[in-house]
């Protein structure tokens, strides 16, 4: 007689079972295309995802060299941008479309659906004893909404009049009129479109972890011994489901102002001497529901390479965590309030002083979680047997990054100071640093750390060792010094310094940091190479644990089928992080707990 | 060989849990959308209008649909399979009669003027109520798809679980046009 526990597992025999059968006369299409298989949905949104990396990066560096040498021309951009660059020279125009959309691709396309669309499909279901995800369907749809919103972004950026201009926060009125700029024709209904498409996506998506992670745990994995990854791909999911809709209330509300007369968002405007037909509406109506989603998306982007970094940071450390509870009550607590801290991007819309100063001290509160975090990360690296693989290297630089943007978040939290820094290079330096480079130093650490899961390889080590010094010493060297022309005052989103007096001494500046960033992006080209030569060349994985790590996805085979355990999904009997204990280096969750072992 | 099943310890079907986690989304895309619809009233120029009767109406039919699907449920349980498929039938047709009497109500306002670019409270009510009308038509079609899967002679379905599934959004769609309506009463 058997017994078969049916937590959960019935249903994962039954799928397993299903996946079995499927594997004998699975197709190209339905292994590599319309996979439902998790590890092959996330490698679809890793790959995307670098695509769209290398495609905001560039636009990164074309408008640098604007910056950097405002005055130069260069004939090879009229080559592939035509009359965007005229003579050689960037269009006005075209700049700010080239800034909105690196925003925006690299805000949702690259660090929300590259990053959590990567690694919740990929971990959570290998790190928590799962088959594979709650819905296999729902998951593949996930991607491929994905990659509609990826298809028509990237239209848009091939229409006559240009992609959407506005900023990646496509405030209106600019963005609800047509007649606005050139940005603000088709483009930006093709954007409003493309996000409808990646909300629906990231629903999708956010529904399935959550799911997932709540009712197909195995057998012995409570709450309290997920490894740290998966709370914090929790918490980014139930930020996503809880903040996304409301930024597609939003931009229905837009795209009917744009299409249907409506005016939600316009009053008593004039454009081009003509008086507009719009009354009632209210600007800054848009700020709340966008920045009610905006403020929660940058915890959407920053979780997830918070839990892998700790994750990274304990395996290489060969120490447990360092107050597990603590962090996972720190995550929990900045969930609860990145829903309660929106209006500090809007101190200089008019907003109440006093409703300003609550938002100040909400603010200001999320110090509290950050700090117990760091305090924890630098403490489970402290007398730690420390290996500095790339994986390694990249969490430390992660806790670095979040440390420098992290305190100039506090200068940017006080509504007076705020009036001063609003809009200027000190904000693009505080997000750039905390959110943006930290989450993609998250994000590299996630790779090169899971690769040999992924692929069955190994990347490069030397390649990857140069990517990283050149990374952390140029993503400084381009931030840093941004610090001071924004305490200047010098603005986001002009084109053209050198027109004014008081900017003019940042020419050369902005030269050095044009420079740094093209090295840094060079670095990351060569990273790609790294990634896509070693899927097939790389040195093969041979140990089915490489980096002697506790959690369950290394218990599975080196190359996992749809099904991930061939046999028996392995029970747990402990928590993630029994690192050096009773004098073992490590002791994987699957291993039952000894009579005469201590208690962590 | 004998297979002892345990059951589980009051675990929710996750096809059920993905029902309610994406409930709370949309629940979230209403709540940003009223929240918008509170900030703006309070500003100047804000017109108010006589709800058309057709919105009543569509209100006492939703709510008739919800008793019917729940009565559907329980003749599905019972196995009493021709009473089911009636009575599937019979939540679609009310479903498609609630749709048209919002269809009447809109283009009695329509023809009051109130258009949905007529003034901003009104454009709310044009988007709001289309919106969740949006989602009633997804409930319709999920419908249709049960009802012609009950005539099936092929297979014979014993899953409780889409049927709970569809009664649980349905008296979702109704409960939301119950909270909206008596929002758009109360904040004119």
């Amino acid at each position: 007689m058997s017994t078969v526990t049916a937590h959960a597992s019935t249903h994962h025999e039954a799928h397993g079972d299903e996946h079995q059968e499927h594997h004998h006369h699975e197709t190209f299409i339905t292994k590599y295309v319309f996979s439902q298989d998790h590890k092959t949905i996330a490698k679809q949104f890793l790959v995307t995802g670098i695509i769209w990396a290398i495609i905001g990066g560039l636009f990164s560096v074309i408008f640098r060299l604007q910056l950097g040498n405002p005055e130069a021309t260069y004939p090879f951009l009229e080559d592939f941008l035509g009359h965007w660059a005229k003579g050689g020279k960037l269009q006005p125009e075209f700049y700010y479309a080239l800034v909105t959309m690196h925003g925006t691709i690299l805000v949702f396309f690259v660090l929300t659906a590259g990053l959590s669309g990567t690694f919740a499909n990929f971990l959570i279901p290998l790190q928590i004893g799962a088959r594979d995800m709650a819905s296999p369907m729902l998951n593949m749809l996930s991607y491929w909404f994905f990659f509609l919103a990826s298809v028509i972004m990237m239209g848009s950026l091939f229409v006559q009049t240009g992609p959407a201009s506005g900023g990646w926060t496509v405030y209106p009125p600019l963005s609800a009129l047509g007649d606005a700029s050139s940005g603000s024709k088709i483009g930006m209904d093709l954007w409003l479109v493309s996000m409808a498409m990646f909300v629906v996506s990231s629903l999708l998506g956010g529904l399935n972890y959550i799911t997932t992670i709540l009712n197909m745990r195995t057998k012995g994995m409570s709450m309290t011994r997920l490894p740290l990854t998966i709370w914090a791909l929790f918490f980014t999911a139930v930020l996503g489901v809880l903040s996304f809709p409301v930024l597609l209330s939003g931009a229905i509300l837009l795209l009917f102002d744009r299409n249907l007369g409506t005016s939600f968002f316009l009053s008593d405007i004039v454009v081009a001497g003509k008086i507009m037909p719009n009354e009632g509406g209210s600007a800054i109506l848009f700020q709340h529901l966008f920045w009610f989603l905006g403020h929660p998306e940058v915890y959407i982007i920053l979780l997830p390479a918070m839990g892998m970094s700790s994750e990274i940071l304990s395996v290489n450390s060969r120490k447990p965590i360092f107050g597990y509870m603590a962090m996972v009550g720190s995550l929990f607590a900045i969930t609860i309030l990145a829903f309660l801290v929106w209006a500090h991007h809007m101190f200089v819309t008019g907003l109440n002083p006093f409703l300003g100063s609550v938002f100040v001290l909400l603010t200001l509160l999320i110090a509290v979680p950050s700090a117990i975090k760091v305090f924890n990360w630098l403490t489970t690296l402290w007398r730690g047997n420390i290996r500095f693989t790339p994986g390694m290297l990249f969490a430390i630089g992660f806790v670095s990054l979040f440390i420098s943007g992290g305190l100039t978040g506090i200068f940017l939290g006080n509504s007076a100071l705020d009036i001063h820094l609003h809009d200027t290079y000190f904000v693009i330096a505080h997000f750039h640093i905390v959110m943006g480079v930290a989450s993609f130093f998250g994000m590299f650490a996630g790779v090169y750390h899971w690769y040999p899961k992924m692929f069955g390889r190994y990347l490069n080590n030397t390649l990857a060792y140069i990517h990283f010094w050149v990374t952390i010493v140029g993503a400084y060297l381009i931030f840093w010094p941004m610090h001071y022309e924004g305490l200047a005052g010098m603005p986001r989103r002009y084109y053209d310094f050198s027109n004014w007096e008081s900017f003019k001494n940042f020419g050369g500046l902005n030269q050095f940091i044009s420079i740094i960033a093209l090295i840094v992006f060079a670095a990351q080209l060569m990273f790609v190479i790294n990634f896509f030569y070693s899927i097939w060349k790389g040195r093969k994985v041979t140990n089915q644990n490489p980096w002697g790590a506790n959690t369950l996805e290394w218990t599975a085979p080196i190359r996992p089928g749809h099904g991930n355990w061939p046999g028996e999904i392995p029970e747990v009997h402990r928590w993630p992080y029994d690192y050096a204990k009773d004098g073992k280096e490590f002791i994987p969750q699957d291993v039952p707990v000894g009579a005469d072992e201590s208690k962590h | 060989m004998e297979t002892e099943v345990i059951k589980p310890k009051n675990r929710i079907h996750p096809h059920k849990f993905t029902l309610w986690v994406g409930i709370g989304s949309i629940v979230m895309m209403f709540a940003g959308l009223t929240s918008a619809y509170i900030v703006k009233r309070n500003q100047a120029g804000w017109v108010t209008y006589d709800l058309p009767k057709a919105f009543w109406y569509s209100t006492l039919i939703i709510l008739l649909s919800s008793i019917t699907l729940q009565l559907s449920a329980k003749a599905f349980k019972e196995r009493a399979m021709s009473k089911y498929r009636m009575l599937i039938l019979s939540t679609l047709i009310l479903g498609v009669l609630f749709i048209v009497l919002q269809f009447m109500g809109f283009k009695n306002l329509y023809n009051q003027g109130l258009d949905w670019k007529s003034h901003v409270s009104v454009s709310f009510f044009w988007v709001i109520v289309l919106l969740h009308a949006a989602h009633v038509i997804g409930g319709i079609i999920t419908l249709i798809v049960m009802f012609l899967k009950a005539f099936s002679t092929k297979t014979r379905i014993y899953s409780m679980v889409p049927i709970d599934l569809i009664c649980t959004y349905w008296h979702f769609v109704d409960v939301l046009w119950i909270y909206l309506l008596i929002f758009i009463i109360m904040i004119k």
